[in-house]
Order: C-alpha cells, then sequence, then structure tokens
C-alpha cells in the first residue's frame, strides 16, 4: 500500500494530513516563508554540480530541475474554516540521456553532494533501461539562452494578502449562501507559487515564477420531503494570475440569464444568484431526451474543447504513449498528413498557445528548457498541427519543439502536456442574444459538469451546471437531468456559429491528469459561446429505492 | 535514509515531542522510496527513481492547530520545526469540530511490508519489463506499460503516549497490447505487496490475446444487456460507491441518505449476495492497522448480505450522534462465488464480456449514475460461447442499480482501479441489464 493510499483509507487527522490528496504539496510552512526565494546564485551552483555529476557519469544530455512548489489552501464549509496549510514542496529532479535512452531520478536532498548522487541515479536508471534495446532518443535542437528568467505578469501576490482576509470574504460569501437557505456551501481559495530553476547541457539557465490561482464554491439545497439534493458550483475559473482575479468589475461581467466573468470575478455576485439557481434546480422540469440545438457558453466549452480537441492533439497519444493509461488519439498522423481532413466546420479555428496572458499554461519557457509560443492547431476546421516536445518534433517535421514539456513537480520526469487549446472567436459580429433567436429548439448550458471520453476520443458526455430550454428564439425555462452526447467530428462539424470577440472569455482545468505516473498540469481554454446543431440530448435522472 | 526502522523512528519522534510547549502536539515521519518504468511501442519511453523523507508537527492550543513540516533533522532544525508549528497555532482559527487527540491503543503488526518488494532495483525493473516487451515483440503486437514499485513508511508520535508505525510496500503493472493497424486492443493489470507474485510475462500474454481476439468488432444496437465484468473492469465501476460516510449520507447528500431524513443504515441496499468489508490482515491485500484518526483498525463488514451494516464516523461526528466511531476501510474486500470466469460465460445465454472500463465518471451523485466506455476487449457472448468481438459502448449506470440485477459472483481475485492504482479484492460478476447508452469506434 503507497503512503497516499494509506491517507485516503484511513482518513487523517489534523494539520498537514488535512491537505486535499493531490500530489507534490510536500511540506506545511508558513506565510512569511512562502515570500521568501532561493537566490538564483545558489541554485546555479546547485544545478552545476548535477550537469557536471551527470555528465562524468556518461549522460550524453542532461537537465536539471531545481523546484519550490507553494500552494496555498483556505477551505471553509458554511460558517466556519476548516483548515488553512501553506505548503512547500522542494527539490530537484534530473534527467538524463545516456547509452541513447531516458533515465529520471529526483531526490529532496538539495545539496551539491545530493544532487550529484541523484544525477548518478539518473544515469544508472537510463543505462539499465538502454540494455532493452530501445532505438535512440532524438532531440530537436535547442538553443542555450544563457542566464534568463520569467514571472507570471501579476498584479496582487495572492501569498501576501494576510489570511484573514482570504477567510473573511469566504465566511462572507457562505453567509450569502446560508441567507438564501442553503442547506450547505463549501468555498475555498487556492492559491499556487511555481519557482523553477532549469539548467542543461544546451547551456540555458532559466529562473521561473510563476502563480495560478482559483477561487471556488458548491452550494447545496436539499429537498428531504423528496429525498433529493441538488448542487450549482461557482462559475469562476482557475487563472493564471493572482489575487487581482478577485477585483470584480462590472466592464469584466456578462450579462444574461446568470452573471458570467472574463478576467475579474465577482464571488459575492455568483454565490448569490447560486443559491437562487440551486434551488431552482430542485423543481426544474427534467429534459425530454432528444436532438436538440446546442448553445454553449465558455463556461462550459472550455471542458468539451479541452477533452476533445486538446487530448486528441497531443502527439505523445497520436504515436501510442499514452497507450496503456489516457489511451490513443483518432487523430492519426495520416490525418495531418493529408492536408483536408474536417476536423469541424470552417467556423472552426482552434490555436495552442504557451502565451496567453492570465491564462494557466502561460509561461516563459517549458521545462526542457524551449521557449514558449502561439500556432494554429485547427485551421478552418482543417487538422493542420499538433503539439509537440523535442524528441517528438522531427516526427511531425519541425525544426524545433513547440513548447509543450511540463513536470507537475520536482519528483516527477517532465512530458509533453497541453498548452492552452482555444476556439478562436467568429469574426462576423455576432452576439449570444442574437444567436438564441434563431435557435427553434435548443438548450442553452452553462458551467461544467460531468464529463467522459472515450480512449480515442471519439465518442463523449458531457453534463453542465445550468440547463435553459431554448424554444422558438427565446429562453422558457430551466431544465434539469440534462447531458449531451456526441461523436467528436460530427459535434464540431456540427458548429453553425461562433460569438464574437466580445463573448471571448476562458476557462481551465487546474488538475487536468495524464501519465504514468499520473500527473497534474493547469490548462486553459478560450472561447465565445458556440452553436451546434442536432446534438443528442439524454435525461440523467435515476431511482435507487 | 527514506525508510526508518520503528526503532529509529520511535527515538526521533521522541526527541522531537520533547521540544513540545503546546497543550497537544503530535508528530508524523513519513519516508518512501521507489521507482518506475514507463514503456511504449516496445521501448522504454521515461524512468525514474525517487526517494523522500519529511517530517511533520502539529500542535494546538485549545481548538486551535497548526502544522509545519521539515526534511532536515539535526537538532535545531527539530526545535524550529516544533517552534514554527506552535506559532501557526496561535495564529490559527478556532476549529469547533477539533477532537482532542487520543492516546495509546493496541496496534497489531500490519503484514504490509514485503522484502521482495522493497528490494527492487532499476536492474529488477528492467528485466521485469524486459520479459513483457519479449512477449509483445513475439506477437508482433506492440507493447505500452508500467512498472511501478514504492516501499514507504509512516509513524506517529503524540504527547498523549500515543505511538503507532506501519511500513508497507506494493508493486503495480498494467500493460496494453495493440496491434500495427490500430484493430485490435488488449489489457492486463496486476497489483502485489509481494513481487515474487507478479509474472509480467504472463499478463502480457493476456492482454495479447485480448488485443488479437478484438480485431474485427461488430456494431451491435446499445441497450440493456446481461454483462460479465472482469474484475478490473469491476473494480473501477464500484470503486465509485467504496464511500460509507454516515457524515454527508445524515446531511441527506449521498447515495445513503433516505426519503425523508436519515441514512439507509441497516437497510436492505443491494442483492443479497453482496458482502463488502474491510480486513487490514487479509495477506491477499494487507491494510495498515491503524489510522490517522489514532484509532486501530479492524475487520468491518459495510454491506453484508445486502444490507448497510456500517456506516464510517469521524470522531467529530461519532460525538455529535452519540455513537462511537467507526474508522474508514483500510482497504476494500467483496466477497466471490466458486465460478471461474469461464463458467460465468458457460452460463450465459445471450451476454457481453467486458475487460475494461475507462473514463468513468459521476453523473447522479444521487443516485450514484456514473457514465464511462468499456474498452481493451469487449465480446459477444451467445450460448456460453464468445462468438465475437464488438464495438465499445458508453454505459449510463449505477453501481447500486447494477448490485440489485447481480445474477453471479466469481471467484474473488487482487485487482487494481486503472484509474487511481489503488488494489481491491473483487470478484468477476454477472449482471443483468446493465445499460449501454451508445457505440463508440475507439479501439
Amino acid at each position: 500500500m503507497r503512503r497516499r493510499d494509506f491517507i485516503y483509507l484511513s482518513g487523517m487527522g489534523a494539520g498537514a494530513m488535512m491537505l486535499p490528496s493531490i500530489p507534490g504539496f510536500g511540506k506545511n510552512i508558513d506565510q512569511q516563508q512562502a515570500l521568501e526565494y532561493v537566490d538564483v546564485r545558489i541554485k546555479k551552483e546547485l544545478a552545476d554540480a548535477g550537469l557536471n555529476a551527470a555528465k562524468s557519469a556518461g549522460a550524453s544530455y542532461a537537465d536539471v530541475r531545481i523546484g519550490r512548489y507553494l500552494n496555498q489552501f483556505v477551505i471553509t464549509r458554511e460558517n466556519r474554516v476548516t483548515n488553512v496549510a501553506n505548503t512547500e514542496s522542494y527539490g530537484v529532479g534530473i534527467r538524463v540521456i545516456a547509452n541513447g535512452c531516458w533515465g529520471f531520478a529526483a531526490s529532496n536532498d538539495v545539496t551539491k553532494t545530493g544532487i550529484a548522487k541523484t544525477a548518478q541515479r539518473a544515469v544508472a536508471v537510463a543505462k539499465a533501461n538502454a540494455k532493452l534495446g530501445s532505438a535512440p532518443v532524438q532531440l530537436a535542437p535547442q538553443k542555450g539562452y544563457g542566464e534568463v528568467s520569467w514571472k507570471t505578469p501579476i498584479e496582487k501576490n495572492a501569498f501576501e494578502v494576510p489570511i484573514k482576509e482570504k477567510v473573511d470574504l469566504l465566511l462572507g460569501a457562505n453567509a450569502v449562501a446560508m441567507g438564501g437557505g442553503a442547506n450547505f456551501v463549501n468555498s475555498t481559495i487556492f492559491a499556487v507559487n511555481e519557482q523553477k530553476y532549469f539548467a542543461s547541457t544546451d547551456g540555458s539557465y532559466i529562473d521561473q515564477d510563476i502563480h495560478r490561482f482559483y477561487p471556488s464554491f458548491t452550494v447545496t439545497k436539499i429537498d428531504p420531503s423528496k429525498g433529493s439534493f441538488e448542487t450549482r458550483r461557482s462559475l469562476s475559473s482557475p487563472v493564471g494570475m493572482s489575487y487581482e482575479y478577485l477585483n470584480a468589475s462590472p466592464a469584466e461581467t456578462v450579462g444574461g440569464v446568470t452573471p458570467r466573468y472574463k478576467n475579474r470575478y465577482d464571488m459575492m455576485e455568483d454565490i448569490k444568484f447560486a443559491t437562487k439557481q440551486a434551488g431552482e434546480k430542485l423543481t426544474a422540469k427534467s429534459v425530454d431526451p432528444g436532438k436538440y440545438d446546442l448553445v454553449l457558453d465558455p463556461s462550459h466549452l472550455w471542458l468539451t474543447i479541452h477533452e476533445s480537441v486538446g487530448h486528441p492533439t497531443e502527439l505523445d497519444r497520436v504515436l501510442g504513449y499514452e497507450a496503456n493509461f489516457a489511451g490513443t488519439s483518432f487523430l492519426t498522423l495520416d490525418k495531418w498528413k493529408s492536408g483536408n481532413f474536417e476536423f469541424g466546420s470552417k467556423q472552426v479555428n482552434i490555436v495552442g498557445d504557451k502565451t496567453q496572458v492570465g491564462s494557466l499554461g502561460a509561461v516563459g519557457y517549458d521545462d526542457e528548457g524551449v521557449g514558449t509560443k502561439k500556432w494554429d492547431i485547427i485551421k478552418d476546421g482543417i487538422l493542420v498541427n499538433y503539439q509537440a516536445i523535442r524528441d517528438q518534433a522531427h516526427i511531425i517535421g519541425l525544426k524545433e519543439s513547440q513548447g509543450c514539456c511540463y513536470a507537475q513537480s520536482w519528483q516527477d520526469v517532465q512530458f509533453q502536456r497541453m498548452p492552452n487549446v482555444s476556439l478562436q472567436p467568429g469574426k462576423t459580429p455576432l452576439s449570444v442574444d442574437d444567436m438564441i433567436k434563431n435557435v427553434e429548439k435548443g438548450i442553452y448550458i452553462i458551467g461544467d459538469g460531468s464529463f467522459s471520453i472515450d480512449q480515442q476520443r471519439y465518442n463523449f458526455q458531457f453534463g453542465g451546471q445550468l440547463f435553459y430550454e431554448i424554444k422558438d428564439g427565446k429562453i422558457v425555462g430551466m431544465l434539469n437531468d440534462v447531458a449531451y452526447q456526441a461523436n467528436t467530428r460530427e459535434f464540431w462539424n456540427s458548429c453553425t456559429q461562433v460569438c464574437d470577440k466580445n463573448d471571448y472569455r476562458l476557462g481551465g482545468a487546474f488538475n487536468d491528469g495524464k501519465g504514468q505516473p499520473s500527473q497534474s498540469s493547469a490548462v486553459s481554454h478560450g472561447a465565445s459561446t458556440a452553436r451546434f446543431n442536432g446534438v443528442n440530448v439524454i435525461n440523467t435522472k435515476r431511482k435507487i429505492g | 535514509m527514506p525508510i526508518y526502522t520503528k526503532e529509529q523512528a520511535q527515538a526521533l519522534l521522541k526527541k522531537v515531542l520533547s521540544y513540545s510547549k503546546a497543550d497537544e502536539c503530535e508528530v508524523g515521519l513519513s519516508g518512501s522510496e521507489g521507482g518506475n518504468v514507463r514503456y511504449a511501442l516496445n521501448a522504454v519511453s521515461t524512468a525514474g527513481d525517487i526517494s523522500t523523507v519529511g517530517l511533520s508537527v502539529t500542535s494546538v492550543y485549545g481548538k486551535k492547530a497548526g502544522s509545519a513540516t521539515i526534511d532536515e533533522f539535526d537538532d535545531a532544525a527539530l526545535e524550529r520545526v516544533v517552534r514554527r508549528s506552535e506559532e501557526l497555532a496561535q495564529l490559527a482559527p478556532e476549529n469547533s469540530e477539533y477532537m482532542p487527540m487520543l492516546g495509546q491503543s493496541e496496534f497489531k503488526e500490519s503484514i504490509t511490508y514485503n522484502a521482495n518488494t522493497a528490494g527492487m532495483t532499476p536492474d529488477s525493473r528492467a528485466e521485469m519489463v524486459g520479459k513483457s516487451l519479449a512477449v509483445a515483440k513475439e506477437a508482433k503486437l506492440n507493447a505500452a506499460g508500467f512498472l511501478e514499485n514504492s516501499t514507504g513508511f509512516y509513524a506517529v508520535m503524540n504527547s498523549k503516549g500515543l505511538f503507532a508505525y506501519n511500513k508497507s510496500s506494493d508493486v503495480t503493472f498494467s500493460v496494453t497490447l495493440r496491434n500495427d493497424a490500430g484493430t485490435g486492443s488488449g489489457y492486463a493489470a496486476r497489483g502485489f505487496t509481494d513481487v515474487s507474485k507478479l509474472d509480467t510475462a504472463s499478463a502480457t500474454r493476456v492482454a495479447a490475446m485480448k488485443a488479437n481476439g478484438s480485431v474485427g468488432a461488430k456494431a451491435i444496437e446499445p441497450g440493456k444487456y446481461m454483462v460479465i465484468l472482469e474484475p478490473v473492469a469491476a473494480t473501477y465501476m464500484l470503486e465509485n460507491m467504496f464511500r460509507f460516510d454516515a457524515r454527508s449520507a445524515e446531511e441527506g447528500r449521498s447515495f445513503l441518505s433516505k426519503k425523508g431524513g436519515g441514512t439507509r443504515l441497516g437497510e436492505q441496499l443491494v442483492d443479497p449476495k453482496v458482502n463488502i468489508y474491510s480486513d487490514p490482515f487479509n495477506p491477499d491485500l494487507p491494510g495498515a492497522t491503524w489510522g490517522g484518526d489514532g484509532l486501530p483498525r479492524e475487520k468491518t463488514m459495510w454491506i453484508d448480505k445486502g444490507v448497510v451494516k456500517n456506516l464510517s464516523y469521524s470522531r467529530f461526528w461519532a460525538q455529535k450522534k452519540g455513537v462511537a466511531p467507526v474508522p474508514g476501510p483500510s482497504n476494500i474486500i467483496m466477497d466471490g462465488g466458486d465460478a471461474t470466469l469461464e463458467e460465468l460465460i458457460k452460463s450465459t445465454e445471450r451476454g457481453i464480456l467486458v475487460s475494461r472500463l475507462w473514463y468513468i465518471r459521476m453523473v447522479d451523485p444521487q443516485s450514484l449514475l456514473l457514465t464511462g466506455l468499456t474498452r481493451d476487449g469487449t465480446f459477444y457472448i451467445e450460448n456460453g460461447k464468445i462468438m465475437f468481438p464488438v464495438k465499445n459502448f458508453r454505459f449510463n449506470e449505477s453501481p447500486v442499480i447494477m448490485l440489485n440485477n447481480l445474477e453471479a459472483l466469481g471467484k474473488q481475485e487482487r485487482s487494481i482501479s486503472v484509474e487511481s492504482y489503488r488494489s481491491y479484492l473483487i470478484p468477476p460478476m454477472k449482471i443483468r441489464d446493465f445499460t449501454f447508452s451508445s457505440l463508440s469506434d475507439a479501439v
């Protein structure tokens, strides 16, 4: 039994052991420590010790990642704080090529001696596996950048904001929910700071300071007479920014059936609506299954993009490297080579982007020392590119990596992870109201719900937070028990309209899982509201006696 | 030194506690070492070797708790981490649900540690992967797989006199074999405490058989079918219902909540053939004999002949409700029957054999409705024989409904969840009226 299983199964007690079971959190620290940085000169000396030890042990290439990963949680329910924690995970991961094969080792002993030993272990792992006769690793060339740095452009560092201010905000939001008749409410603020130092035998020494932030809540209302309950989760997004995200601004709020948010978030407003809507869901009409035209809000559509576009265009999946866990992809190389594979309708333009300000995937350099960029993946509906890293670039004829390499912590090996993958807004002016006006029989879906897709990304099923019935161009009421099922290509080819740039918003996944051992990464997906015609909707209501 | 002996851990924890000035103090020491090999396209893709050790201190003043952690163990560092936890406790908001720490209990020795598994090295991992690759190459199939071993320990001591120590090891292996054309795919997964029980070649042969057998899958109409779930499929499905938590049930937001209030405790929830329990002393699936709440773990029935026998009560919730605390499960075991998988197939007039399920997610927590898909070997059965492979399906089904439609159980075996990688003892099972809602083109 792994320790993580032990913790999961034994229901830990106080303090450090109450942390959510997300890997790589490490140790608890006080808030002041979270504001301290390791001197970049010391990191360079340590990294050089690792690079030198790896080369001496026989590595033809090596990279050293010294990572300090900080997390802060403030977790509340109803009128009390259930946990406040600052955690730090600090250590080193060393990846090498020796005898043509990858090897990796990691340790939390961040001393010159400890790093040298770790480098030697990584080389031993590579040499042991090289005996199995793998084809030698082929790395795309990468010019060393020398000593460079990059920082998420933040306005207000969440780690500098007093805990009391966060607690007051969350308990204030909870009070709004309880005052509105909620039976239960949970709310959370989660802040992340990755302080990553990367050095490689290519001659790069890259220091990065990356921030992510996610405020969220769930409101629950119960009808004990029916034995039923409904929830409504927040319409906030995890973002690549910090506490400034909570500086609510009317200019960043989208009106309509419920407020939605662009680059700033109003938690108090959202929770007021959420409380009312959780109650409405208890009595909402259960959907009649059948074909509907779907109008999908960006707060929902981001997840459909993530699962049906983001994952199948990962080149490692396409090639078969993920076959044992996440699966492969229907977007095989022959479809890309043909130059005319119609992934979607002409309205569908999708880009990969590791530079988008405010997004979860934005960094200066990836975890194998490649500068980040933006590129087309689907152009006018046609599959034109994938997402690749250094040891895959040659397969699709690229001269350099697209900068999509990431590891969730110092103790995990870096591998290909999704960049921000976003649907581009329509070029013709179009508002959501104008889109709905032309829908005869449809459902307007807001917020993400349950999600599931097959191992080659054909068949999917998605739920949501809020469902509104559209009849003859008008929203006529709330629906419940809605999920839609479709095939990826049919779905994207049924896209008839995308609203313009005024409606464009980012959603995202704070913890996208992939790989073995499974690693988590954070990625944003932008979209404007889009319409999909004739999608199959099922009713999800069941009774268990 | 990532793995401390019981005596070494006890000595260190005692020293740390000697620095405490708080009302209550608890110190935890944990470490792990292990490694993994990941391979795809018949070659190693990544491999790692990881070791960590850390110490955490929780100090409490009244109902205010604070924790700090460190990975340096000199005297000055140990005192510093205690002081920091005390400072954090003073600053922390009061936790109205805080329960005072428990004193010493009788904790039986667990059987979770195995020296064979703890002794694995990069070379021994490579050798085991080599055996799997040899089978794949001989079968002219492409293998993608993952082998991971881990040995860890966890020790806790508190100012009320509690001391507990547990050391454990395990190894998991999974492999997917696919043909070059991408028209056939098979899977096998194994998990053990003792690596000497792991035969990577034989597991890979099972995956090869499924990969070759699944070529040329036919599309049949979705709908309600008799299904036989192999243990790896049943495990992943049932894992979603192994949360027998009293609090959420009593709060009215669980599948174990009762209409009109209260819980389903004592009620017939599923078919009488279903027994689900925890037992840390099961030699095939050993578990820890104590939990982080300081309570000993014993054999606990959760579902007995289909009736909800126990719900887990945290110490706080138990006190609030005036009942004894019931620790959560240390492992999960479901009783099986005597039939082999082959016998289950033989007794089936018309049905579907499901090798593996994938991407299961909750659709409705109230009915525990789940959606997901079949994967890596789905076969049509007629008159007791596997007739042909069929295209994969999406299902929309609740494990509670499924266990009410239980036709038969086969022999229990150790199986792992394909998503969490946790191990369980689960039998293959035959289920009536399992709901397939649509077809998938995925192979």
